[in-house]
């Protein structure tokens, strides 16, 4: 069979690889540059029995999927900055009742209505940290079409094996721009589907006992079990418990059950790294302009070499250590004033030698910028 | 079934006050579930924060306590998730009308069949009696010490502006009127809305001098009248009982079966118009 290929825009790409994930449940608000999303989502759905709604908000609409993931469905929402930022709340509440959902931002320049047209790569910290209380999170971004769609079946894959939100960092510049995608086949990528209890009718069902491996087996609402899910902590039958011994037992988990598996959900790309002096780390559309640059310089003879991050969330500490340990010095390449800076200065040995290559004012990164800031690192003058 | 059996016996004591008056509010439900003879299995309860959002926590249904204010976004997510689900939303006055008054009015607009009920008790019960959209002028609040000059929404004539197909209104005292009601709530096939009076002697009532709970229900009763009765007429100032509006208008998840049916009738190529 002939392979589909499509030319299309990033945001298209996303929606490509959730229908392929599996998803059948969409909620949104209207943003820019996310808001295609939303469109191409409220077309495709019906035609394959699934449902979209446009909801009143983005408070709304993540509480509306997660609603909609507890009676069995994948689900999405896709928002920029201002929407994301609204969403906090019930992001902590997925993450605490462990309820999996996918949460697309597609990243403009903030604070604030900011710079809604433009590009950005200033969410990244608020991915890790926005919604409050000691928490852990997955966090992936893609530079290219095929990624958006390999990353966005990630996403689902990854919510449901840990049971938890997962957030789609992407940014204006892919979710716009146009370029191929080859859409694989059907099982040609893995897909992780709901781990459903196999206890019977009757039998004491515990919806937040893990398993030996980790995992949650759930019960969709409506079925055969009835408990209770709550956003306050909660026993291993989801009532609400303020037992500290309870406490902890859950926060741990909720920690332990992503941090413990950074290895796993790990994703990245190296090019050039085995001998590289300069080592460039980028992610999003930023990484297109760096891995430009070592293309270019390659063949002069300058040993530069790019990591490029696609897990940017719980940070790959020791990958990034382990490129860097080699190096003389790393560059940082990010459309901001240094948020993954700040992990590869806790990741690598020697901070000193980490360097930034950004920016902020809603134009692209381009090799030239890049190329500028190197120059300086490497004392050649501006 | 008897009652005890819609109950979750290990989530007890409860946490309301002696006197509250939403341990009615649960009872009634209950009853009125079981009148219906509506299987747990088919029930899912929705709520948010506050002493009545803990109503969730007692019954043996699929529940869901959320976040303040929000119980009717993960409801209407969840209803559209799942069609064949009895969808019920127990939300405190402020829960619905202050930080959840947007989504209110969507989800009446919307006509998605859903019960939400409405345990008005003018107050912010939960964090300590500070005034709710519903308090009223010149009531007294622990945010409103020399009295309160925010005016309250009539929950009434609110759901029905905006849109609801089934508004009922009755109180804690009226009990048998209440389980009445409930049931032709839960049977239509609409967004619906109970407003129930409900008593929070610990602070409204403490604040505002109104006796004890009982004291409370008293004035329920007779502050109270049938809609459209001569006592209405002869006094206005008496707050209405009763169904304000029943009427049949699409529903929203049927409507978006016909969506799906449309949707799959057409041929890929056809363009987004
Ligand atoms: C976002 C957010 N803001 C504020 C609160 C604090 N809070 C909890 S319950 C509540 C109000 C409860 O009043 P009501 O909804 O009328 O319910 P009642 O307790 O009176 O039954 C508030 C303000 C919260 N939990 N979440
Ligand atoms: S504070 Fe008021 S509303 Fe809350 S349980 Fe006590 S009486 Fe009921
Ligand atoms: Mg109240």
């Amino acid at each position: 069979m002939e392979k589909k290929i499509l030319f299309l825009q990033g945001n298209e790409a996303c929606v490509e690889g959730a229908l392929y994930a599996g998803l059948d449940f969409f909620a949104g608000y209207p943003i820019t540059p996310s808001t295609e999303i939303a469109e191409q989502m409220s077309f495709r759905l019906p035609k394959i029995g699934g449902k979209f709604i446009q909801m009143e908000d983005e408070i709304s609409s993540v509480c509306a999927i997660i609603g909609a993931s507890l009676a069995g469905h994948k689900v999405m929402t896709a928002t920029s900055g201002p929407g994301f930022s609204l969403m906090q709340e019930a992001l902590g509440y997925a993450i605490m009742t462990e309820i999996p959902c996918v949460i697309v931002n597609v990243q403009r320049g903030g604070p604030s209505t900011g710079l809604p047209t433009s590009v950005s790569q200033g969410d990244v910290n608020q991915a890790r940290w926005g919604t409050h209380g000691d928490h852990a999170i997955i966090a992936l971004t893609a530079s290219n079409h095929q990624d958006v769609f390999l990353m966005t079946v990630e996403a689902f894959n990854l919510a449901e094996t840990y049971r938890t939100p997962v957030i789609l960092l992407f940014d204006e510049v892919v979710a716009h721009m146009r370029e191929r995608l080859v859409v694989p086949e059907k099982d040609e990528v893995s897909l992780v589907h709901r781990l459903r209890t196999s206890v019977k009718e009757g039998v004491d069902y515990h919806p937040y006992l893990p398993r030996e491996d980790g995992r949650l087996p759930m019960s969709d609402f409506g079925g055969v079990h009835r408990y209770n899910v709550t956003g306050l902590f909660h026993d291993m039958w989801g009532f609400p418990s303020s037992n500290p011994g309870v406490v902890q037992g859950l926060l741990r988990h909720l920690m332990d059950k992503i941090n413990n598996n950074t290895n796993r959900i790990n994703r990245f790309k190296k090019y050039d790294l085995d001998d590289a002096e300069v080592v460039l780390i980028s992610y999003g559309s930023s990484a297109r302009s760096a891995l430009h640059v070592v293309q270019n310089r390659r063949p002069r003879g300058e040993r530069l070499g790019l990591l490029e991050l696609q897990t940017l969330w719980p940070f790959p500490f020791d990958v990034v250590r382990d490129v860097c340990r080699n190096a003389r010095f790393v560059l940082v390449v990010e459309m901001n004033m240094g948020q993954a800076l700040q992990s590869v200065k806790l990741a690598v040995d020697e901070p000193g030698k980490v360097f930034l290559a950004n920016r902020i004012d809603g134009s692209f990164i381009t090799p030239t910028d890049i190329r500028n800031v190197l120059r300086v690192i490497q004392g050649k003058g501006v | 079934m008897p009652v005890k059996d819609y109950i979750r016996e290990r989530f007890f004591p409860h946490l309301w006050c002696p006197g509250c008056g939403h341990g009615i509010v649960l009872n009634a439900l209950i009853r009125a579930i079981e009148k219906l003879g509506l299987s747990k299995n088919e029930i899912a309860m929705v709520s948010g924060i506050g002493c009545s959002s803990r109503i969730s926590g007692y019954v043996d249904f699929h529940t869901l306590h959320t976040i303040h204010g929000r119980a009717l976004a993960f409801a209407t997510g969840l209803k559209l998730g799942l069609p064949s689900l009895n969808v019920i939303v127990p939300m405190g006055d402020g829960d619905a009308l202050a930080i959840g008054g947007n989504h209110f009015i969507h989800a009446a607009r919307r006509n998605i069949e859903m019960t939400a009920i409405i345990m008005n008790n003018r107050i912010y019960g939960m964090t300590g009696g500070q005034y709710s959209p519903l308090s009223g002028y010149g009531t007294m609040a622990t945010t409103a010490p020399f009295s309160n000059i925010d005016h309250d929404f009539d929950v009434v004539d609110l759901s029905i502006a905006a849109g609801a197909t089934f508004v009922a209104r009755t109180t804690t005292f009226h009990v048998h009127q209440l389980i009445d009601i409930l049931q032709q709530a839960i049977l239509h096939e609409g967004f619906s809305v109970v407003e129930v009076l409900s008593q929070c002697p610990t602070y409204f009532g403490r604040k505002n001098k109104m006796g004890s709970a009982a004291d409370m229900m008293t004035h329920y009763k007779d502050q109270t009248t049938p809609i459209g009765s001569k006592a209405k007429k002869e006094n206005p100032a008496l707050i209405e009982r009763g169904v304000f509006v029943q009427k049949e208008m699409p529903e929203y998840c049927k409507e978006y079966d016909k969506i799906i049916e449309r949707a799959m009738g057409r041929s890929e190529s056809t363009p987004i118009s």
